[in-house]
This record gives C-alpha cells, structure tokens and sequence, in this order.
C-alpha cells in the first residue's frame, strides 16, 4: 500500500514542477486538476481496502471537485478573459523551478525533524504536503495573472489536504465534506470575482489592482 | 438543542429573502430576523441554556458572553439597512441573503466546540461576505474584494493547517485525534510539544488574519474603504470577533498543553505591533473610512494585547468586545451618512459635514471621543481595565508602549474627524446633496452609542457574570 501511495504522492509533487515552470495557464490549470484527482484516490489506500459509502462519498466528490469542476471554473474564467499565457511573471520560469527544487528538498529536511508516527517516517505523506505548501506560495507570490494566483492558491489547498490525510481516521467525514465544500464555494466565488475584475479593468494583471493605498 | 435556532432562524431568513420577488421590500427581512435572533440571543444570555460538552455546537459560556453582543450590533445595522437600501435601486436580493447567512455563520462561529466546525463557519463567513464587500461594484471595490479574498483565503488556509497540527499534536500524543475542544483540554499535558507550537503559530497567524492584526492586516483598510458602511461595521464587530473568540479557545488549549507562556508572548508582540502600525497608519491616512479600519486594526491589537494577561485580561478583553463593537457600529454608520452625502471620504473633498449633516457629525464625534477611550464610554473603562491589569501582570514597558500608541490613534484620528466636520462646507457636487436625516438613518448609530455610553457608566450585572462565566470555561484547568 505504502508504495502505491508514495507513487502518488511523488507524482503530485512531480506536478509542482510542471505547474511552476509553464508560461501557458491551460496546462498549469490541467496540472492542478491532475494534481486534486491524483490526491483525491489517497483516501481509498490509506483505509486498506475498508470500503464503506462514506468513503467512496468524499473520494468521488473531492475528485470531481479538485479534478473537474474547479478547472471547468478555471478554463471559462481563461477563456472570457481572453488570455493563454503569463508573460511577465515576478518572478521567472527558471527561478521559479530552481525555487521549487529547493523547497522540496527543504521540506524533506523539515519532515524528517519532525516528531512523526512510525507508520509516517517512511512515507512521503508529510513531506510531499510541505513541498505543496511551499510551491503554492511561490506561485501566489511569484506570478500576476489572477488565474495563476488561484492555481497557486489550490495547490496550497492541495498540500493542507496531503497533511490532513494524517488525521483521516480521527476526523468524521461530515467535517472534512465541509471543508471541501468550502473549499469548491471559494473558487466559484474566486472565479466570479476574476470574471469581474476582467470586466472592471479589461485585464487579469492584478499588478494593475492598486488604486487602493496610502 | 435550541441554541441551534440562532443559526436556523438567520439561515430561514436568508433563504426566503432570495426567494421574495419585490425588491422594495425585500429589505424588511433584515430587521425582522435579526430581531427575533437578538431577543433569542438576550434570552439565552438572561437565562443560559443547559449544553452537551461533547457538542459540537453549543450555547457555552464563551458564546453567550460575545454573541448577544454581535447580535446587537447587527440588530442596528439591518435597521440602518433598510433605509440605505431603499436609496439604491439596484438589485438587492444578493445582498440582504448575503448579510442574513453571514449572521448565521456568525452565531455558527461563536458557538462552534469542535475546531473543524470553527474552520468551515469562519471560511463560510469570508466567502459570504464577498458579495456585500463589491455591492457598490466599482472598479475600486472589486480591488479590495481581490485582496479581501486571497489575503482572507491564504490566511484562513493557514489556520486549517494548524487546526490539521492540534489533531497530529494529539494522535502523537496518544489521544483520539479528536479536534473537540473539549477532548483536546482533557487531553492538555499529553499534547506532542513540536506539533502545539507549529498549531498555535498557524491558527495565531491564521485566525489573527481574519482579526486583521498587523502584519496581516493589508486587506482591511480596503475591505472597510470600499464596501457600505453596514458591511464594515460587521465584519469590524462581528467577523473580527469569531476570530478573535477562536483564539481565545485555541490559546486555552494551548495553555493546558502548558505552553501558556509561549503563547502569551506572540499574542503580547502581535497585539503591540498590530497597535503601533495602525497608530502610526492613524496619522497618515485622508480617508475617514479607511481610518475605521485602522482603528479597528488598533483595537484588535488592544483584544490580543488583553488576552496575553491571562484570566483577568481575558474578562477585559471580552468587555473590550462589547465596548468596541458597539462604539465601531456607531462611527461606522454616522461615517456612512457623511460618506453618502459627501459622495467621498476623502478629507480633500470632504469638509464643513457639520453644517450639512449636523446630527451624524455630532454622532461622529462624539464616536470618535468613545472610540479613542474619553470617559465616560464603555472604551474608556474596558481599556482603563487592561491597562490595571497589565500593570499588575508586571508588563510596565509593555503598557507603556500601548499608552503611547493610544496617543498617537488620538492625534490621527481627532486630525481627520475635526477636518471632515469643522470648516466652511466643500464637497465635491456641493449641488447634489439628496441625503435627508430621518430617522432611519440617524436612530441606528446614535442607539450604538447610547449602548456603549450605557455599557460603560452602569455595566449590567448579567453581562459581568457572563464574562466570567466564560473565564471559568476557559481557565478551569490548572
């Protein structure tokens, strides 16, 4: 089981690297889908085998939320703005990867001085969630499209979702429904919000968001 | 069970209020439903229901000492509502179902035992307050909405990382992994150190970005600046008070985890920094509603600074509650007046609102003077208490600062009030005032101050031992 998962979870940090070095959001967007749907069959390993409907519940709404129906918003938030691609990020393509790098390793390092499980020393559960963690804010800091920004912002959700996949057999499934929940009614909202900014300013560069100041 | 209807009766009111087909009168839901959950809310606080420890969702002590509060508040703002939506047309069913389910989510928050529960009604009140933040739909509101979101959203992401923590700090200790505040306090000594610690700094970073503590604070003076002055006076008095109470429950966890001191320092350093910013902010801004925001900045910083004391800080911090809330509720709506006839809340364009709006700048005023501690509001006696109990607790240097900060939010915000109110009237459409001051507008705001003047000369029996009801929950463990 464990080897199934660290494949996994190895593949969706994999994706990090993908999502930081593109230019062109269609396949940043398919990286964060990929990303949710391979994150979202996790619950089924970590039970061993113990189907139950609750079970199958949140793996079929977490993949249909984090795989299809946030990249679906995503895609038609693109296509109205009219945009492909982000071309003059903060921070570059190359900087971005070497920066992505260096936070998986780091987190690596993190998660080996941290008081773990027996269970959770070899598997790559805690490190990969870091890793996410810290990818997720090299993109919401790093580019200036709303779009990119709200990829970086899921891939952190993905990484906080890695992590609670420690505590799965001690949360009920009522609460992290919710939290799913929220997070999908976010992004809908997110996605409103880019629609009408897109509207407002005729342009996604958030760097064009600063009348407000002192 | 019946402290659920104070969820309910909101969730029914915003429901049918989307389902009303007139926009004429759709806004007659809000003070309706927001009457019946404040005289429910006073009912509970007179007589406090029984209540499940493993709940939860709960009436406890902790709800019943904050949560009349917020109602009251929301009470004024519904009534303020009315009459502020019937001068705009546009489309308003969004709005009133918006404002209705973010008190549902409130009192959902206040009441949560479970910190999951907690999480998912505090992310639910930051999404349901979008729509009320870009109601007026300019290009300046969607910025603020922007940043409102992704500040809001990183921050909120980070306390569920932390709540995440709490659990793993518990399994490693050996506990359930259940994230009930009532399993994690009896599981207290046991807690995995590393794991507390990691929790406390995300949900402190986390939930105190939600309060707006300074350096997490970016998002507020646009928030308040571009949205209607109801939705500011809420989220000052409502949504920053979730937080706030979620902080409260956590840092006792942490406390029992016996980290009490650790905590304590950070909520000390924050709250200082969080007041010295917006002080210092104070004296800069020229916009008399983002000053709100900084103000309500500084009083958060106050409420940590407080809750760093201890158990006597702690029944001054939720005295602080009620006196800031209500005072804020107060200069928000009369600020609202003034920004709507002024059709600006720049003090560039805004000058001499004393001759043309004369009761909502003496309200204005007179809120100024509550909100920066003059006697004999209930500010003044809520902060002359945290600073007793600072000095008592040995913080000298500490109280000294705040003082000096006080000072400073004074200067800034006198310099902006005297100059919107004072001098020969020069607006930006001098000819185009429609404004009257009925009632609606006026009564509101000038029943908030009364409330806060009232609360500070003859603070109620009931209201006392609530809070210390509260501290009983909340420092019960040795």
């Amino acid at each position: 089981m464990n080897e199934i998962l660290n494949l996994l979870t190895g593949l969706a940090v994999g994706l990090n690297l993908l999502a930081l070095g593109t230019s062109r959001l269609r396949l940043l967007i398919r990286a964060v889908a990929a990303q949710g749907v391979l994150l979202g069959l996790l619950p089924l390993l970590l039970e061993h085998g113990a189907m139950d409907w609750q079970l199958v519940f949140i793996t079929i709404a977490t993949v249909a939320g984090k795989g299809f129906i946030i990249p679906t918003l995503l895609h038609r938030a693109m296509r109205t703005a009219n945009i492909a691609r982000e071309l003059e990020p903060f921070i570059g393509y190359i900087s971005s990867l070497l920066l992505g790098a260096a936070a998986t390793i780091a987190a690596v390092v993190i998660a080996q001085h941290l008081p773990l499980f027996p269970e959770h020393v070899g598997s790559l559960l805690v490190p990969g969630a870091i890793a996410l963690i810290l990818t997720g804010f090299i993109l919401l800091i790093g580019r200036t499209k709303a779009i990119s920004q709200v990829c970086g912002y899921l891939i952190l959700e993905n990484g906080i979702y890695l992590f609670g996949l420690l505590l799965i057999h001690a949360t009920p499934m009522l609460v992290e429904f919710g939290i799913l929940l929220d997070v999908t009614v976010g992004i809908f909202i997110i996605g409103i919000i880019v629609d009408r900014i897109q509207r407002a300013f005729d342009s996604l560069d958030t760097r064009k968001l600063t009348a407000l100041h002192e | 069970m019946k402290s659920l209807l104070l969820i309910l009766i909101p969730f029914l009111g915003a429901i049918l209020s989307a389902l009303w087909p007139s926009n004429r009168t759709r806004p007659l839901f809000l003070p309706v439903f927001a009457l019946a959950h404040t005289l429910l809310a006073f009912w509970f606080l007179t007589r406090p229901p029984g209540f499940d420890p493993a709940a939860w969702l709960a009436f406890d002590p902790l709800a019943r000492a904050i949560l009349p509060g917020v109602s009251l508040l929301f009470l004024a703002c519904a009534v303020y509502a009315v009459s502020y939506l019937r001068l705009h047309p546009q489309d308003n069913r969004v709005f009133v179902a918006a404002l209705l389910l973010v008190l549902g989510l409130l009192s959902a928050g206040h009441q949560a035992r479970h910190l999951g529960i907690l999480w998912i009604a505090t992310e639910a009140v930051t999404l349901a307050a979008v729509p009320l933040i870009h109601f007026l739909g300019t290009p300046r509101a969607f910025e603020a909405t922007w940043k409102y979101l992704l500040v809001g959203g990183t921050g909120i992401a980070l306390s569920l990382l932390g709540s995440i923590c709490l659990g793993y700090a518990s399994l490693h200790g050996g506990g359930s992994g259940d994230i009930t505040f009532t399993a994690l306090l009896e599981h207290g000594p046991l807690l995995s150190k590393v794991w507390v610690l990691a929790a406390w700094v995300l949900l402190l970073v986390g939930y105190g970005t939600k309060m707006g503590l300074a350096p997490m604070h970016t998002w507020k003076p646009d928030a308040y600046g571009e949205s209607p002055g109801i939705v500011g006076a809420i989220l000052a008095g409502g949504v920053t008070s979730v937080a706030f109470m979620a902080l409260l429950r956590i840092k006792s966890v942490i406390d029992a985890a016996g980290e009490s001191v650790f905590a304590s320092r950070t909520l000390l350093g924050l709250g200082l920094f969080s007041t010295l910013v917006a002080a210092l902010f104070l004296l800069r801004t020229r916009d008399f509603k983002r000053m709100l925001a900084y103000s309500s900045i500084e009083h958060m910083g106050i409420l940590s600074i407080a809750a760093s004391f201890g158990a006597p800080g702690a029944w001054a911090a939720l005295f602080h509650i009620w006196s800031n809330g209500l005072t804020k509720g107060a200069l928000f709506l009369s600020a609202a007046n003034l920004q709507r006839a002024a059709k600006s809340s720049s003090m560039d364009d805004v000058r001499g609102m004393s001759l043309i709006l004369p009761r909502s700048s003496r309200i204005f005023v007179a809120g100024m003077f509550a909100i920066t501690a003059c006697p004999p509001f209930a500010p003044f006696f809520s902060e002359l208490l945290i600073i007793r109990v600072g000095l008592g607790a040995g913080q000298g240097w500490a109280i000294g600062l705040f003082l000096f900060c006080l000072l400073l939010a004074f200067l800034g915000l006198s310099r902006i009030v005297f100059a919107v109110v004072d001098g020969r009237p020069r607006l930006k459409n001098p000819e185009r005032i429609h404004l009257k001051e009925t009632a609606g507008i006026i009564a509101p705001s000038l029943a908030l101050l009364v409330a806060s003047l009232w609360l500070g000369l003859f603070t109620p029996q009931v209201l006392r031992d609530a809070w210390s009801a509260a501290l009983l929950q909340l420092f019960a463990q040795p």
